[in-house]
Parts: C-alpha cells; structure tokens; sequence
C-alpha cells in the first residue's frame, strides 16, 4: 500500500435541501486493496459514493485520481476516467444475453462506412475473455435471466471492468446472494485485489466485511469518523465508531418480562382457528398486554400472512378472532385500528410510506383516519404530536415538513412507527420492522418495542432474523409451511427456534 | 421578509406558470383588441370581453374542478361531456315550457316545477358518477376505461332523453342560470365561485385533502393506514358526476336547448387539460384547486383569443393545439432546465 493513493477525495461536502449530507469528508483508496465503507443508514455512504462516481457534484471539495484533479459529470463520466461501479440492484436487462449486458452501448464494430455492423465473435470472445478473469465460464450467448443471482452480479462487474477500470465501487454486493455465493464473489474480489485494482466495497453485514477488506473507513452523520486498518478495528470498536455511543447490550435482554407476570395479564387479541385457503393454516393465537410474541419462522412460513389476516388486510375464511374477549369482525384495517390494532408491514415503500406527503403528514395519517374526515386535527395540534415523535424517535429529518421520500431509510421506517405510536395502539403488529436499516436503528427501533411493551402495550414481532426474535420476546410461536409448529419461552436459543422448524411436521 | 426571499417563494409557488400564461394570453389580448380591458356599465350589467371569458369560462371551471379530485386519486373521468348532455336533456325534458297567455297576462310555465327539474338533473348526474365510482372502487377497473364506458353509453342515453331530436326550452326563469345576472356579474361565476369555495372549505377544514392526496400517492399503504380508500374513491367520483351536471345545466340555460348528440362535446379533454395546465399531475397526488380554475380561465381565453386575433376557424384548433404544446413545455421544469442550459451554452459559445 505504498505511494500515493490511485483516489482521493479532500473535504467533499454535499447538502440536500438543507440537510449537510456530507461535510468535509476526506476519503484515500488505494491500489490494491479492497476498502469497506461502513456507517449507519443515513451517515453518507450512499452519497459519497454518488459524489465519487458523478451522480452528484460535490459543493465543495476536490477529487483526485492518481494525482490529477478529476470532476466526473455523470457515472458514465467517472467510467471513462476508469472508476467503475456495480449498485445494490443489479441494473442489467434479463432479456439481453450474458454478452449483449457487458456490451450494451458499447459493441465491437466491424465492416466498412462507419463500422455499421456488429462483431458478434469478437464480442462473444470479449465476454467469455472478461468472464474468465472473475474464473466464470459460462455460455455467453444465453439469456441472462437462465442464470443466477450470483452470476447475475458476476457479470455486472464485468461489465463495470469491461472499460479501463482502475477503481471498482460495489454497493451492497452481497444482499442478495447465499453464503457459497459470497464466498465465490470474495474470492474474485481478492484476485481483482492481486491485480492492482482498487475495490471500495459497502455493506451491512460486519461479518463478510471483516473477512474480505483490508481498510475501513467509517462515516457518521455525514462526516468521516476515521480510517482504520482492519487489525486495528475489532467489531465492538467499529460498532462504537458507527454509532457513536457504546451499544448497549443490557437493554436487549433481561428487559423481558417475567413469564409468571405475564400469564396474569389480561389477553388483548386471541385467534381461534384463524386460517384463509393457500395463505394459513387455521391457527390459534393468544397476545397478552405488556407481552411481545415473536413470530419464529422462514420465509414462506406464513408469519406474514397470520399479520395480514390479525390486522384484517386480507380476509379470513375460518376461525374467529376476539379483542378483550368479544368476538369481532375486523373486515379491514379500519375497523381494526378502531379497535386499538397497529400494523406496520413488510414492504415499507409499498405498504407503509407515503412518498410525497411531508413527514408531518406522513404521521399523523393513521390517527387522522381514525378520528375521520371532520374531527381534523388544527396544523398546531399535528405537528405537536409529529414534533413529539420524532423526538421520542429521535427521527432525522431537516423539518417536520421535508417530504418522507427525502429521508433514510431507518428514518422513514421510524417515522411509520410513529405514525402507528400516534393512534395509541393497545397492540402493535411489526412485520419485519428492521429489515434494510442499520445496526443502530435497529437497535433504537428494538429499545422502543421493549419499552413500549413495558408501558403495557402488547407486540406481535415478526423478523427474518432468528438472532432479533429470540433476544427481544417473552413468547415465541414457531411456524412453518404455513402454520403453527410450537411455542417456546422466551429465553430459548436460536437453535431450539430452528430445531422446532425442522422437527414439525 | 427581504427581496430576495419574496423573489425565491414567488419562484418555487406552483402557480406562477399557471398565472404568468394567463398574464401573457391577457396582453396579447389586448394588444390585438384594443377595446379588451374595456368594461361597460349597462342595463344594471357589467358588459365587456372579460366578463365574456369568466361567463364562458365557468362550466369548464366547475368540471376541471370536479376533475381535479378525480385526478388527485389517480383516477380520471373521461365521461364528463356525456354526463353534461345527460343533465342537459334531463333538464330541457323536464321543463320543456311555453308562454302561455291568459286573460291578457303572460306567464311562463314549465312542465315540472324547475327546481324539481334540476334536483333531477343533478341526482342523475351523481347516479353516474356513483356508476363510475363503483366500477373503479368495488370492481376495480382501470379508470379510463371505466369511464370510457359512460362516455360512450351516455351520448346514447341523452339522445335517448331528447328523441334525438334538439330541444328548445321555452321557460325563461330557466334562463337566468347561464344568462342571469347578479350584483352586476353573470350568474354561472357565482355557481363556479361556490363549488370552489365550498370545495377549498372541505380541503382545509377537514382531513379530506389529506386522505385523497394520500390515496393518490400510495393507495396501498393508504389502506393500510385505515383510511376509507373505496369511500373516497367513489364520492369523488360522485362529485365528479354532480359538477358536470351543474355545468350541463349552465350550458343548456345559456343556449336555451338541450343538443344531446353535441352537449358537452370533448369537453373532458379540456376538463383534463385545464387540470393539467393548473400543475396537478395526472399521476395523481398534490393537485391545487385555484390551478384548475385558473386552467379553465387559461382555455377560455385562448379561445377568446383565436377568435379575437382573426385566426381561420378552419385552422384554429392548429394553434389551440400549438398553444397548449409551448404553455406545457414551460410548465415543465425538466425543459427550463435544459433551454436554460442550451441558452446558456449558446451564449458562452
């Protein structure tokens, strides 16, 4: 790692709309190496990423590529100046052939008056050339869409070699691979490494990261907390970096409550038979005040469709379902918000925010359509209950009136919560309510659930995560295709969740 | 608040495209026409070419108007001009009239007493948009067909009411709605003038404006936020039907008949266009009721003046055309952004 860095990047600094995206961030990358970035959703990686490949301009600051001053005016831009990117969703056309992706816009020509035609050998042999150095061999003339994910992201980064490319960016390359997958891509990205190339790489996940970076550089708030090198960091230190502040750990556990407690404490919704044909199982179900349930289950395992039929978004068709002991109907999540019932759900930009509308109004949505369209709450009254929650929340956002779509990630996911927090729920379904965000804001949004459950609120918690399901409930129902398998204390390991997965038949 | 800051919100207010198009149709207006600024008092009437425009203007603003709520739900209701000839024939039908003289005093009379007959045309207007409504919201069909359904099947039904036939109204009290006057102005502003206002009332004074911008956005988490997404739906719908009629009741006052094969005519393309021109966008979400208005006002005097200018009447959907392509072009931010660029590269060049 001697000499001097093939990128640099001296007080890069970026606002949006107020909001100081980046400020004064000072970024090395060196040949040879591959770089994580790491922060918190929201801290500036997207950006400065964006800022480095010309997706935006930096407000100030200067870029430096391999000493020369550089300012890429467009990602096709940086490209040629041989800083090359492949994004979190693969941005290629199915419907193309393997070759045809790597090539697009740039085929090899051949034949006389302006090289009108397409040199389809060469391309092919290009394709199958540019493969084999990611040690892939494959048809390059078959349709990308035959292949999988993972060669689906193999060939995005050829395609991002393809050019002259001494600077590779990959964000969030592994979200949607498995773990051989991951081992497959780590292994090109260190041969690409041995080349000389320069690999920035971001991620969520602290593992991979650890076992295939050599640099670190953490960002916070839009500001560059440190470059480390990878010895020098160990995770707890990195997470303290990220975050700010020491995690703490004691909030997880030991929060729950006793179980003798609970079983005296009253039932705020019980299923019965509860099931719809082709989407669950008619199941039972008991949720109890101060009580947070984790749902224990796969993919596919029916856990959100059981939210959808408790929260009334689809119709059961067997089954009955009792709030303090009456019998109700909840046909629609109207009817079940009258009824105390909050459901934030799986898809937050389909499901849960509304894009345009401020967070302001984004807030108080869900207390306003319970209250209905005459009881409107004065401007004064919403941004007091919006103000309150995004300071409970410790949500971030410029002001009350930046449109929701402007915020992070976590941040929007926050600000769905407080949406439900303003009706004042008596139970509260949370349908993945982590994925996608943070460490941090994970682990604000878990401190928040505890807390809530212990003012009496009653939790329906359901996550991909085995890890999140078993530290924070106090009951956990086991599910799997597509109904009830068990329940299990709260203080059960992730290997008796899954032990009763795989045991239930 | 210093310049500069009154200089940047006039900037970014979404109606400043909307207004200055206005502004710029006005004075080529009146440099063509040097009598156009010029009001007459008369008969107790204020009299001129812009009482004109806001006279003629006002059918199409009460229809932009129900439109825009149609359009701020994703939807788009392209049944309105056959929903106006509908309430024109129902209106025309029911009260018919004739001048009747009696022992020396004339009396007008109509065949059913004229508020019965408009409650009629109205609730049969609503009855069409509750059809629309239904067939967008329970059936869940793709809006514009949904309409186009209405569209077509009601040019049939009011020739139906009219025997194919055009029919001529004789009862005068009827004519005070598209010729009246009152405190000196044409009666149809202050229908327009009332929708609008009791509309702006609904939008601020309840959650209504927060609801349809919220299932125009995202219908899906609307839902699941609680709001009565299909209620809505439909009773904006509803509205949609009423403000065509009301217009379809002017329109028919004005001429004093009730055409049902002509009544109406394209009139939801300009309802759409004056919504369009007002800034709300057609993928629904953020819409501004005074843009519509102010679009209607935009239509009616580009027309106006085509007339005024001399254009040939067999050329001057051309320029109408022509118009709306360069007002729409400016309205777009993305364009400015790019003939500022090119401008501003010409210029270093």
């Amino acid at each position: 790692m001697a000499g001097a860095p093939v990128l640099e990047a001296r007080g890069l600094t970026r606002r949006f709309t107020g909001v100081l995206a980046l400020s004064g961030v000072d970024f090395r990358l060196f040949a040879g190496e591959v770089h994580a970035l790491m922060g918190q959703n929201g801290a500036g990686k997207s950006t400065l990423i964006k800022v480095l490949t010309g997706v935006y301009p930096a407000d100030e600051g200067e870029l430096h590529l391999a000493g020369a001053p550089i300012r890429p005016s467009s990602p096709p831009a940086a490209q040629r100046l041989g800083i090359s990117t492949v994004y979190q969703e693969v941005n290629l056309c199915p419907n193309l052939s393997v070759a045809e992706n790597i090539f697009a816009g740039r085929y090899p020509r051949r034949g006389g008056a302006g090289l009108w035609r397409i040199d389809w050998p060469r391309m092919h042999a290009d394709a199958r050339a540019l493969l084999a150095r990611l040690h892939l061999d494959i048809d390059v003339t078959r349709l990308l869409s035959s292949y999988s994910v993972a060669v689906q992201q193999m060939v995005a980064i050829a395609r991002a070699l393809g050019v002259q490319a001494r600077v590779l960016i990959l964000d969030e390359p592994t979200s949607s691979l498995d773990e051989s997958e991951v081992e497959q891509l780590f292994a090109v990205l260190r041969s690409l490494r041995d080349e000389g190339l320069a690999i920035l790489f971001v991620t969520h996940f602290l593992e991979q990261m650890y076992r295939v970076s050599d640099r670190i550089t953490v960002l916070r708030n839009g500001e560059r907390v440190g470059e480390y090198l990878k010895a020098d960091l160990p995770p707890a230190a990195l997470i303290t970096a990220m975050v700010g502040r020491e995690l703490s750990a004691a909030a997880t556990r030991g929060a729950g409550f006793a179980a003798a407690a609970n079983e005296s404490a009253p039932t705020v919704l019980a299923a019965h038979g509860l099931g719809r044909r082709g989407h669950l199982q008619p199941t039972d179900l008991a949720l109890r005040r101060g009580e947070i349930v984790g749902i224990g289950g796969l993919l596919g395992s029916g856990r959100t469709e059981l939210a959808r039929l408790l929260f009334g978004l689809d119709k059961r068709d067997s089954g009955q379902l009792h709030v303090d002991g009456v019998a109700v109907r909840l046909a629609g999540p109207a009817e079940a918000i009258r009824h105390g019932l909050a459901m934030c759900p799986e898809e937050r930009k389909f499901d849960g925010i509304v894009a345009e509308l401020s967070v302001r109004e984004n807030i108080v949505l869900a207390l306003q359509a319970r209250l209905g369209l005459s009881r409107f709450l004065s401007l004064a009254r919403q941004r007091e209950i919006a103000g309150g929650l995004v300071r409970t929340l410790a949500i971030r956002t410029a002001d009350l009136e930046t449109p929701i779509a402007l915020l992070s990630g976590g941040n929007q996911q926050k600000a769905v919560l407080a949406r439900w927090l303003a009706t004042e729920p008596r139970l509260l379904i949370l349908d993945e309510p982590t994925r996608g965000i943070d460490v941090a804001a994970k682990q604000e949004i878990m401190d928040q659930i505890l807390a809530l459950a212990r003012a009496g609120m009653a939790v329906l918690f359901i996550s991909s995560e085995m890890g999140e399901v078993v530290r924070i409930s106090d009951r956990i129902v086991v599910m799997r295709d597509r109904r009830k398998v068990g329940e299990l204390p709260g203080d059960s390991s992730e290997q008796a969740v899954y032990h009763m997965i795989a045991a239930g038949t | 608040m210093t310049v500069a800051t009154l200089r940047q919100r006039v900037a970014a207010h979404r109606l400043l495209w909307p207004v200055l198009t206005l502004v710029l149709l006005l004075a080529v207006n009146a440099i063509f026409n040097p009598g156009f600024w010029h009001l007459q008092w008369r008969d107790g009437h204020l009299y001129g070419s812009l009482i004109d425009i806001l006279n003629r203007a006002s059918p199409l603003a009460l229809v932009a108007l129900g439109m825009t709520l149609v359009i701020a739900t994703r939807g788009i209701d392209i049944s309105v001009g056959a929903v106006v000839a509908i309430a024109a024939a129902t209106a025309a039908l029911l009260i018919g009239g004739e001048l009747v003289v009696k022992d020396g005093v004339q009396s007008h009379v109509s065949r059913v007493p004229m508020g019965l007959a408009i409650l009629a045309a109205l609730a049969l207007s609503a009855l069409c948009g509750l059809w629309n409504g239904l067939l967008v919201a329970r059936v869940g069909m793709q809006p514009i067909i949904a309409t186009l359904i209405l569209m077509v099947a009601g040019r049939g039904i009011a020739q139906l009411l009219t025997g194919g036939q055009i029919i001529t109204v004789y009862y005068a009290p009827f004519f005070f709605l598209g010729n009246g006057f009152l405190l000196g102005l044409p009666f149809a502003v202050f229908i327009a003038a009332a929708v609008w206002a009791a509309l702006d009332l609904l939008m601020t004074r309840t959650a209504l404006g927060l609801f349809i911008q919220a299932i125009g956005i995202n219908p899906a988490a609307a839902r699941v936020a609680g709001l009565p997404q299909r209620l809505i739906t439909v009773a904006v719908y509803v509205f949609c039907g009423v403000c065509a009629g009301a217009a379809g009741l002017v329109i028919s006052s004005n001429v004093k008949s009730a055409d049902g094969n002509n009544a109406g005519m394209l009139m939801e393309l300009d309802a759409i266009l004056a919504v369009t021109l007002g800034g709300t966008l057609l993928t629904g979400g953020r819409f501004s009721l005074a843009g519509s208005v102010l679009g209607a006002l935009i239509i009616q005097t580009l027309t106006s003046t085509i007339y005024s200018i001399g254009v040939p009447p067999e050329i001057n959907m051309v320029v109408k055309a022509g118009v709306v392509f360069v007002v729409m072009l400016l309205q777009s931010a993305e364009f400015r952004r790019a003939a500022r660029g090119l401008i501003w590269r010409g210029a270093a060049a």
